[in-house]
């Protein structure tokens, strides 16, 4: 795969591609909002990720985290705003959406694996149908990635062979065989057993420290206190604070964020103070 | 069958020899059951006409005569009809069933009508009407004579339901997979043909099972078409040597065949969604 001018189906660390360098943000989110109906659950999201950098959104549910995401790769058409892709606006009605999504990698809470397909075939399917790759290249990158999520030896099982902790990583496994510039992860842990949480944050702090930018949605507080750069708290379809891990977690400086936390981190003290 | 009156008046710890245990009370509608059934068969036995029976439905002489066209021509059509029929019907359901998926209303709207159209009327008039009634209204000859019109007719019939088989499978494919295949660059067509499809139909395969054994009885409603002694299938064959040999025997053995094929078909069907249910794959 070296040599490849585009969309390289990823070496380990390759987030520093042309349109992040030169201060332009991977991802630029401005003005956001996106409705439901009469429900608006976004309303005006500014937010930059920049090249290499690690943000996690933590945030009470229905706070609109998840949806941000899904308006980052247009799963979600926004109602309004503007989101740039390494310079590339998403939003545009011009933009061939499909070409951009291959540059970002997404993981969904639910693994959803194909399950018709082996785990080797489940990574090697975008790159083959999508990248065009030959047969035979397409198995090599699959079997390369399920080896970095540590999956080597379980290249030929099915997803409901599997335990939702090896789907997860399968999961992120075939968004990383597509050479992603930037990875969103949408609670990749809250469909899993507590057992089984660790082998899937390990994956996702090693690819981390290979210098990945990940937008990372989840309610893991020492994941996000340990992993990520920069942590956002959204409440109510606005950001509400966002810093540096240490501080935000630490020494919020906004009321709602502090009793997010206190419910999230010590959620038994919480039940008897309510309680009292 | 029930004893309940005398459990009703009865305490249980006053009377307990006039209680029949539950054992006993099983064996006593057991033996029921089965006498009613040995006195129907006697009767059926004693009462029938067994001669004009062997004479006339299971005429060993008449059966013999019947092979081997009975097969090399009879099933061998009904099989042809059948495939051709299905495989007809699956390619025009499977656009239809994109059809009443689309954006479009428009194609939202034929798609419905057509399903409407050919799981409402009865097969046998589709069959006429592409037999006797385009022919006769328009003046022209469908491709393929005869073959091809059946193609044409049962085909459209079994699109009908295929149609609504094949959308409500792609329905039950859960909304995770669009996303996940469209997340990895794909667009929708190529998601379609590489993920949601082939799911959808492992889904689909018991009930398109079942449509093969409607088809392979309906083909023989194309008996009503001006077919050639080497056209014919197994029904029409049947009927035209019973009226031939004056027996009804060739009828029995036509469905007999029939049955041949209906049987295992019915059998991979339980199987396959037994395995569904296991969740196999």
């Amino acid at each position: 795969m070296s040599g490849e001018a585009t969309t390289t189906p990823a070496g380990p660390g390759e987030a520093a591609e042309p349109g992040a360098a030169g201060g332009t943000p991977m991802v630029e989110i401005r003005g956001l909002r996106k409705s439901f109906g009469p429900v608006e659950v976004l309303r005006g999201i500014d937010l930059d990720v920049a090249g290499g950098e690690v943000v996690c959104v933590i945030g009470p549910s229905g706070s609109g985290k998840s949806t941000l995401l899904r308006c980052v790769n247009l799963l979600e058409e926004p109602t309004a705003g503007r989101v740039r892709i390494a310079g590339t606006e998403v939003t545009d009605p011009e933009c061939d959406i499909d070409a951009v999504r291959r540059r970002i990698g997404m993981v969904f809470q639910q693994f959803n694996l194909f399950p018709h397909l082996s785990a080797q075939d489940n990574v090697a399917i975008a790159p083959r149908k999508v990248l065009r790759r030959p047969k035979h290249e397409a198995a090599r990158i699959a079997r390369e990635h399920l080896g970095r999520v540590g999956l080597g030896d379980r290249a030929g099982a099915y997803p409901a062979q599997l335990s939702g902790g090896q789907q997860q990583r399968v999961a992120i496994a075939r968004a990383l065989a597509m050479g992603p510039a930037v990875m969103l992860f949408d609670e990749p842990t809250s469909a899993l057993d507590p057992e089984l949480v660790g082998d899937v944050l390990g994956v996702m702090r090693k690819l981390a420290l290979d210098g990945m930018t990940m937008l990372v949605v989840t309610h893991e507080m020492s994941f996000a206190r340990d992993v990520a750069d920069r942590v956002v708290f959204m409440d109510d379809g606005v950001i509400v604070e966002q810093g540096p891990p240490a501080k935000l977690i630490g020494d919020p400086s906004h009321d709602r964020t502090r009793a997010f936390l206190s419910r999230v981190l010590h959620p038994t003290a919480t039940a008897t103070q309510d309680g009292s | 069958m029930s004893v309940s009156g005398t459990t009703e008046t009865s305490r249980p710890s006053e009377a307990p020899r006039r209680r029949l245990t539950r054992r006993q009370r099983h064996r006593l509608v057991l033996g029921g059951e089965y006498t009613v059934f040995l006195a129907v068969l006697l009767a059926l036995v004693l009462l029938a006409d067994w001669g004009t029976v062997r004479l006339n439905l299971a005429n060993w002489d008449v059966a013999k005569q019947l092979f081997p066209d009975i097969i090399t021509v009879g099933l061998r059509n009904t099989v042809l009809y059948t495939l051709l029929a299905y495989a007809f019907g699956l390619v025009v359901g499977v656009i239809v069933a994109m059809m009443r998926l689309s954006s479009v209303p428009p194609y939202r709207w034929f798609a419905m009508a057509f399903v409407e159209i050919f799981r409402g009327l009865p097969a046998l008039l589709i069959i006429i009407f592409v037999g006797f009634g385009i022919p006769f209204a328009f003046s022209i000859e469908i491709p393929g004579g005869v073959v091809g019109q059946i193609t044409l007719a049962l085909g459209m019939v079994a699109a009908g339901y295929m149609a609504e088989t094949v959308r409500a499978g792609i329905e039950a494919v859960p909304r995770g997979q669009l996303e996940a295949a469209r997340s990895l660059g794909m667009s929708y067509g190529r998601a379609m043909r590489s993920i949601i499809i082939p799911q959808a139909f492992r889904i689909i395969i018991p009930p398109l099972t079942n449509e093969l054994i409607l088809l392979f009885k309906d083909s023989s409603l194309v008996l009503f078409l001006a077919v050639t002694l080497e056209q014919r299938e197994l029904t029409k064959f049947g009927r035209d040597l019973t009226g031939q040999v004056g027996n009804t025997t060739p009828i029995v053995v036509a469905g007999l065949c029939y049955l041949l094929i209906t049987i295992p078909l019915g059998y991979l069907v339980r199987r396959l969604e037994a395995r569904q249910r296991r969740g196999l794959r």
